[in-house]
């Protein structure tokens, strides 16, 4: 699904990656983890194509990134369901119309059962209407989520989302998470958080990345 | 797409308010009222001009200047001429009195006109062939030598001269205005778009394409233009019809103002706004699209 061979990446004469490579597939559950600044929100913006790599071949769903057109970029996002830790939502629309997002701007109607479902699903069916700004720190973590998902995504990458709400919280997004890998989703999930990846390998079979010093490893099974 | 508690079309992406919709809205008001009169005044002078050139074009004038015992003689010898000239409907001598009416604007109305020597005037109206002007002139240089004919071809020529001109100027400023407004339209557009970079970034987050978040701010300021030249212009009309009448003066706001079949244009105004309103912003949204990629 993407696929990340010998990439180079860095800003102006920093330079974050050297020679990085990785391959995400149907099924994969991968935690990206390494210090701040290690370049682990750079790494999930390439995989989105927000950036493009300096040098290597970044594909995905089997094409090269560099020769997509804006448009296929486009389409080829709807396949990617991203979570940010900052969540973004369109803050003038309710709950409801911000899941409905990537289903509005694709021009296709909203299944109202599966809506109701996704709601539901995270828990905001009594939010519904609220502005994102009403939502605590948790809630606007579903929300993200339920806009992730509801294009029914192969792929989602989640960039730190549970670093601003607590343990709880992060459990039941941890659920979540897991349910949608089951469905066989890739899942990319970039996070400091070592107690998540604990319990996540107790449940699953997750692999750990390290993005330090500008390459990225495989980290220990004792994490 | 329509359900409960969902019920957002494309045009909903982009944030409602912001100083942009008041400035569009401004804009195009303002462009629409001052085009109404661009129209208007082109309109106008053409009428006013076309009237005049219309008026003159139709009759024409002999002056005969000829010695005191023979002015008598060869105003007959003119008027017998002109009898038998095809393309004259009719033609007579001014009398002294409508002579003395022509030059009072100028020498008063106590003119003893029999003791100067002022030609005599001869009024001629064509018919709708009109005649040849080339063989009068001949024929009255052979029968009435003090008899020069004027058809008014040098007055003329200027008024239709004016008339173009007018015309050209008047087309010259509602593009002048059109283009003034898409400026300023592609300004608030620009400053829209990045003011709403955070927004852009979410819609491509959900992998809205460039069209489609463009296709958001068109509409969005196409409704704008819209509203707002509909208040222009019609503020214009009211102006407008709200000028005082100066009929009868012959000036040129004597036409000022539709009539008739002119009453379309006003329309076309609204109309002209929204499709510069439309390709301004959409030209605007991809070029800024393009560069925020």
């Amino acid at each position: 699904m993407i696929e990340l061979a010998h990439v180079a990446f860095g800003y102006g004469k920093r330079q974050l990656f050297a020679d990085v490579s990785l391959a995400l597939n149907e099924g994969d559950f991968f935690f990206l983890t390494g210090p701040s600044g290690a370049g682990k929100t750079t790494f999930m913006r390439l995989c989105y194509l927000d950036l493009l790599p300096e040098k290597g071949s970044l594909k995905l769903f089997g094409n090269e990134a560099r020769d997509l057109s804006r448009d296929q970029v486009a389409l080829t996002r709807q396949r990617i369901g991203v979570v940010h830790q900052d969540c973004q939502f369109l803050e003038h629309l309710s709950v409801v119309e911000n899941i409905a997002l990537p289903l509005t701007v694709g021009g296709r109607d909203v299944p109202l059962g599966d809506m109701e479902e996704l709601l539901n699903w995270v828990g905001l069916a009594d939010h519904r209407n609220a502005l994102p700004a009403q939502l605590s720190g948790g809630e606007r973590q579903r929300a993200a989520l339920a806009r992730a998902v509801m294009m029914d995504p192969d792929v989602i990458l989640a960039d730190e989302p549970t670093g601003n709400i607590d343990w709880e919280m992060s459990q039941r997004l941890l659920t979540l998470l897991l349910e949608l890998n089951r469905m066989g989703k890739a899942i990319l999930l970039a996070t400091h958080d070592l107690a998540l990846i604990r319990q996540a390998k107790s449940q699953a079979s997750t692999r750990v990345l390290r993005l330090a010093g500008g390459e990225l490893q495989a980290a220990g099974v004792d994490l | 797409m329509s359900a409960p508690g969902i019920d957002l079309s494309t045009n909903d992406i982009v944030p409602p308010s912001g100083f942009t919709a008041r400035l569009t809205l401004f804009t195009s008001a303002a462009m629409a009222f001052l085009a109404v009169f661009a129209v208007a005044l082109s309109l106008a002078s053409t009428q006013l001009a076309t009237r005049w050139s219309d008026a003159m074009a139709r009759t024409a004038t002999i002056r005969l200047s000829a010695p005191a015992g023979q002015v008598e003689a060869q105003t007959r010898a003119v008027l017998a001429a002109l009898e038998t000239t095809p393309g004259v409907a009719s033609a007579r001598a001014l009398s002294d009195t409508e002579q003395q009416e022509l030059l009072a604007p100028w020498m008063g109305t106590n003119l003893p006109i029999d003791t100067l020597a002022i030609p005599r005037l001869i009024e001629v109206v064509e018919t709708a062939q009109g005649f040849d002007s080339e063989n009068l002139r001949l024929r009255l240089s052979a029968e009435a030598p003090g008899a020069v004919l004027d058809d008014h071809t040098r007055w003329r020529r200027p008024f239709i001269a004016a008339a173009e001109h007018l015309k050209f100027i008047g087309l010259v400023s509602v593009a002048l205005i059109g283009g003034a407004m898409a400026a300023m339209i592609t300004l608030a557009a620009n400053s829209a778009l990045a003011a709403n970079a955070q927004v852009i970034r979410v819609l491509r987050l959900v992998g809205a394409r460039d069209i489609v978040i463009a296709r958001a701010f068109v509409r969005r300021f196409s409704a704008r233009a819209l509203v707002g030249a509909l208040v222009g212009a019609g503020a214009g009309v009211v102006a407008l019809l709200l000028l005082p009448s100066v009929s009868g003066a012959e000036t040129i706001f004597d036409g000022l103002g539709f009539s008739g079949s002119s009453w379309f244009l006003v329309p076309m105004i609204p109309a002209g706004a929204i499709l510069v309103a439309y390709l301004a912003t959409r030209f605007a949204a991809l070029r800024m699209l393009g560069r925020m990629a």
